[in-house]
């Protein structure tokens, strides 16, 4: 059954642990899937909440991304806005089975389009 | 990570037959396949309930009886034999009536008939059958693995093949630095091997530690005198003569080998259940009785997945096997999975992790660490429970904590004093640290690096020294390792209440330390990596924050030129990218121009790049170069190929490093020009173009006082004049505009590039992390910064040296590396989802 509800996105080493890479989606958001240095892996929608900066490339520590435009920091388990600032990105399920990373497929393809492909 | 929920979790409800008899009246048959933890623990758990109920058959594919799997460690390491681990002797079998057939795996299990059959062609039938087979270790498929001389670490007849290859002395080579993996190490060395442990992961033990644990581990284990090679990937195992004789990895290091141990994980054996048509996924699915899909099979052990999860540990065996037995003998209870905890079987080696310690949204982290003692705890709380403990070093209170978490106790009330153990939180009064400082003699040492007492840190404070940085330069304590901060500080508040002084900006929240006490430490104590120095210097956090982790990558960087290796991952986006990020997420990209000159070559290739990547804007910066804009971080490395091409390089518009020398042009051309300030300026530039700096740098060279350069407003500025050169520094054109201050004159260009070297390199050694040279000049002033130049005659040289040393390292230009294919990961997606209607 994972086959079909999980989407396969390859081996938990192409992401070095204090990393993130992209996942674009076509008809959908981009996705930022993260690898904390406690070696914990994450998947949000790759937008702040506050200017859509690509949290893909802040710096990552603890269970947090700070967003490299204006340093809002995002909790990477709730997609939460931490501290002072009010907001919130999506979450995309995610686990890793046997060095490999899964996406829950509804969430990556059953996202609500904002911009067209 | 996510828990999936098993599909099958409580659709089964148990199977409640009144009496245990079939209907000839003998007792049910149950057959048991696998004779090891969880199979006799199970069987046990049943006699216990009911010993009548059945005639059981265990089936062993080891030919012998069970034993304490967990125990082979210790015996590989030579603390124990195997007599001393068995579980079940003969006897045990006899007395309770089992039939134990060992050494004859089952091959085949029949659900139609309801028999299984094992290798020797035996048949037995079953009433009831329980599925115990444990896991296999999983082996890399590269090249080579099934080489004599590969083993695994499951069985005891691993340990002998081990033992018989440590025999030779000689080395080895274990794949994995997980605990199965360190466990193998440790045994070998302790045999007398020369042992090599190779990790996929940066972290020992990623899945168990976090990134400061798990350096201490490595720490540790190379005093001892193990190689541990972290992010190793294992490309082929190198034969010789038929045996293995080495492990290549693929970045072409090559480890010699006499034995190879795979310890990369293990896979639920899960195999006879498949064929049996049972339902599996990663293990057999079994419900919260350990039925599996068959009411008349039950699962139990590393084999089984219960509501998603698949263990790899003891503890959860025992549990699921008592619910076996409830059900197994009529009175079901359930079973409802279980929280794990680790510790490494290495002696001399304290260490232990349990729960959830990612951190996260309404997680908080309470670290202690006490370099001395070599001991890193850290708790992490959420809701007033406990959900996480790492603990290294001093792991007493271990059970404590993972009871706390088990339980899922409301810890408020001990909250401050919860990292400190159980013996001071549980102290009533003394969970409040000051109320415990109070409590101390005056005798008492507070500060064990610099023996300073209580009295005399009291003594100190009454004598004036209100705040902890007085404390510390006028008494030492926690001056050094740190670790005494929080006592000092209650001091201070018990001695003056609320009239304390907040001592110099710490470098951020994660430290009680200010930027100067980290710059002197770091040469002090020669700490040359990020977590070290965490550990070293009692950071509060697991690994740092936003503002803390770029000052460290720098300090480190500038305190040891080409030994310190750059962190990529502690930099801000656009160092770590090589370009500006811009509102857009895409990126700018400014080439150097050396002192603003350029040609047609580079006006061409830079014309190619806008057309071929359709970049929106091209525009003149205020720095004297073109800044392209709009690029995509997939395209850099590509624009960065064809600058490069013309023989362009990074000019780090984005880095706290040297941006631009703008010139006029001076002699060469202008009326009024005394010296060659373009010459000078491409001169200088050449000089210090690529050095990290604490934040950016800014030169320019005007040819004369009407200074079109405006070098009166750069971090250093020449102007030139008839008789030579006046040097002016830490001016700034931006947020407080800040004209220079004249530094000196000069007669020749070579001691104006040997003063602008050596005045850099006091500015990179001595000011903070992200102060301008104007701030910095008004912090400690210019006649400090004449000082450092010119009371030693000596000095100038001697910081110019160290300036070009550092140089020697810094000046490879980054862009030419991305471009021939470093770091691609930070430039390429993972992959690209395209939901069929869009395919
Ligand atoms: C491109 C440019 C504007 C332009 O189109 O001319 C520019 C653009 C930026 N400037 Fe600037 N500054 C540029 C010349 C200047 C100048 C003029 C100069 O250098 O002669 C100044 C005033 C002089 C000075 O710095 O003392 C200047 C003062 C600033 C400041 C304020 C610095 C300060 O100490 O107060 C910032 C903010 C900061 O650095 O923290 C800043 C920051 C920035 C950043 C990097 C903001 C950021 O972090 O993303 C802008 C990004 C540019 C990009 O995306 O490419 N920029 N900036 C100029 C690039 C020069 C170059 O070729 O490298
Ligand atoms: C070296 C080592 C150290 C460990 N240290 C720890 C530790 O410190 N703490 C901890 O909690 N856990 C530890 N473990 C893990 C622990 O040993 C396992 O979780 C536990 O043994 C699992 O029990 P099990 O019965 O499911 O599997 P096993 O104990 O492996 O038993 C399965 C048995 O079934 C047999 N078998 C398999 N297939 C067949 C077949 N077709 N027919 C007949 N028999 C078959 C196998 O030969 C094996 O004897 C360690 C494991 C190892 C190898
Ligand atoms: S101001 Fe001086 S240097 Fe600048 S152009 Fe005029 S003469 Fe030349
Ligand atoms: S866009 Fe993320 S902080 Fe502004």
């Amino acid at each position: 059954m994972m086959i079909g509800d999980w989407l396969d996105i390859g081996p938990v080493d192409q992401i070095a642990p204090g990393n993130a890479r992209t996942l674009p989606v076509r008809g959908g958001e981009e996705i930022a899937v993260f690898h904390t240095l406690d070696n914990q892996f994450y998947a949000l929608v790759n937008k702040c909440p506050h200017k859509q900066g690509p949290l893909s490339q802040g710096i990552v520590h603890g269970g947090v991304v700070t967003c490299p435009l204006h340093n809002w920091n995002i909790s990477l388990k709730t997609g939460e806005a931490l501290g002072d600032d009010e907001g919130c990105v999506p979450t995309i399920p995610l686990r890793v089975d046997a060095g490999r990373i899964y996406l829950l497929r509804e969430a990556v393809v059953g996202q609500k389009s904002t911009k067209a492909a | 990570m996510l828990r999936v929920l098993d599909w099958r979790c409580d659709v089964n409800a148990p199977m409640n037959f009144e009496n245990g008899t079939r209907p000839d009246g003998t007792a049910e048959r149950l057959v048991v396949i696998g004779n090891g933890m969880a199979g006799c623990r199970a069987v046990e758990e049943i006699l216990d309930r009911d010993p009548a109920r059945y005639a059981i058959t265990i089936f062993g594919a080891e030919p012998r009886v069970n034993y304490n799997r967990i125990m082979l460690s210790p015996v590989l390491a030579g603390e124990k034999r195997f007599e001393d681990i068995i579980i079940n002797s003969a006897e045990w079998y006899d007395e309770n009536g089992i039939t134990l057939i060992s050494g004859d795996p089952v091959v085949q299990i029949d659900r139609e008939t309801q028999t299984v059959i094992a290798q020797s062609g035996r048949v037995e039938p079953y009433d009831r059958l329980l599925i115990a087979t444990g896991s296999d270790p999983f082996i890399i498929p590269v090249p080579g693995h099934n080489l004599p001389g590969v083993v695994t670490f499951r069985d005891l007849d691993d340990v002998d093949k081990m033992l018989a290859a440590a025999q030779g002395g000689g080395s080895a080579v274990v794949i994995g630095g997980g605990l199965l993996g360190l466990e193998a190490a440790h045994g070998l060395s302790l045999r007398g091997m020369q042992v090599t442990v190779v990790h996929l992961m940066p972290t020992l033990m990623e899945r168990q530690l976090d990134e400061a644990a798990g350096w201490l581990l490595k720490a540790e284990l190379e005093r001892r005198g193990q190689t541990i090679v972290t992010g190793g990937d294992t490309a082929e195992i190198v034969e010789k003569d038929g045996h293995v004789a080495a492990v290549k990895l693929k970045d072409g290091r090559e480890f010699p080998a006499d034995i190879v141990v795979m310890a990369v994980g293990i896979r639920p054996a899960t195999g006879l259940a498949k064929a049996s048509g049972l339902e599996v996924e990663r293990g057999i699915m079994v419900d919260d009785h350990m039925v599996t899909s068959d009411p008349a099979v039950l699962a139990v052990g590393e084999c089984v997945q219960h509501r998603g999860t698949c263990y790899g540990l003891v503890a959860p065996l025992w549990d699921m096997c008592r619910a076996l037995a409830d059900h197994a003998t009529g009175t079901p209870s359930g079973y409802e999975g279980s929280v794990t905890s680790t510790k490494l079987k290495v002696s001399g080696i304290d260490l232990f992790s349990a729960g959830d310690f990612s951190g996260g949204e309404g997680c908080e982290d309470i670290v202690m660490r006490d370099a001395a003692r070599g001991v890193y705890k850290r708790v992490v709380v959420k809701e007033d429970r406990l959900i996480g403990a790492v603990l290294y070093g001093d792991t007493a209170d271990g059970n404590w904590y993972f009871d706390l978490l088990k339980k899922g106790e409301d810890v408020s009330e001990i909250r401050d004093a919860l990292i400190f153990g159980q013996a001071f939180a549980s102290g009533g009064a003394l969970a409040d640290p000051n109320a415990a400082v109070a409590a101390l003699s005056d005798d008492a040492e507070i500060c064990g690096c610099n023996g300073v007492s209580k009295g005399k840190v009291i003594e100190t404070i009454k004598a004036g020294a209100c705040s902890l940085d007085a404390v510390r330069s006028q008494c030492k304590a926690s001056a050094s390792c740190g670790s005494c901060t929080g006592l000092v500080e209650s001091l201070l508040k018990l001695t003056l209440g609320d009239d304390i002084q907040s001592g110099p900006k710490t470098v951020c929240k994660c430290t009680s330390f200010s930027h100067d006490d980290v710059r002197r430490l770091i040469l002090e104590k020669e700490l040359k990596a990020i977590p070290q120095l965490m550990q070293e210097l009692h950071w509060t956090t697991p690994d740092g924050c936003h503002s803390c982790r770029p000052a460290l990558n720098y300090y480190l960087l500038a305190a040891w030129p080409g030994e310190y290796e750059d962190d990529q991952k502690s930099r801000f986006v656009n160092e770590r990218m090589h370009a500006n990020i811009q509102k857009d997420g895409t990126y700018s990209v400014v080439p150097r121009m050396w002192g603003g000159l350029t040609n047609p070559r580079e006006l061409r290739a830079i014309a190619d790049v806008v057309e071929k990547y359709n970049a929106p804007m091209v525009k003149v910066t205020g720095g004297q170069r073109l800044d392209i804009f709009g690029i995509r971080k997939e395209d850099l490395p590509a624009v960065w190929a064809d600058l490069n091409a013309a023989g362009m390089v990074s000019g780090h518009a984005y880095g706290k490093s040297l941006r631009t020398v703008k010139t006029c042009v001076g002699s060469e051309w202008c009326r009024f020009g005394t010296q060659d300030s373009t010459g000078l300026g491409v001169k200088l530039e050449q000089m210090t173009w690529g050095s990290w700096m604490p934040h950016k740098f800014k030169i320019a060279v005007s040819g004369c006082p009407r200074n079109c350069a405006e070098a009166t407003i750069k971090d250093f500025g020449v102007v030139c004049v008839d008789s030579g050169y006046e040097l002016h520094v830490g001016g700034n054109g931006g947020i407080h505009v800040r004209a220079t201050d004249l530094l000196c004159k000069v007669a020749t260009e070579e001691e104006a590039m040997e003063i602008c070297a050596a005045f850099i390199q006091l500015y990179r050694e001595q000011a903070h992390y992200l102060e301008r040279t104007a701030p910095w000049i008004e912090r400690v002033g210019l006649d400090h910064v004449k000082a450092g130049l010119f009371d030693d005659p000596e000095a100038v040289r001697k910081l110019a040296a160290r300036f070009r040393y550092s140089q020697q390292f810094m000046q490879d230009d980054p862009w030419a590396r991305r471009a021939a294919g470093e770091d691609s990961e930070l430039h390429q997606h993972l992959a690209e989802v395209r939901p069929l209607e869009f395919a």
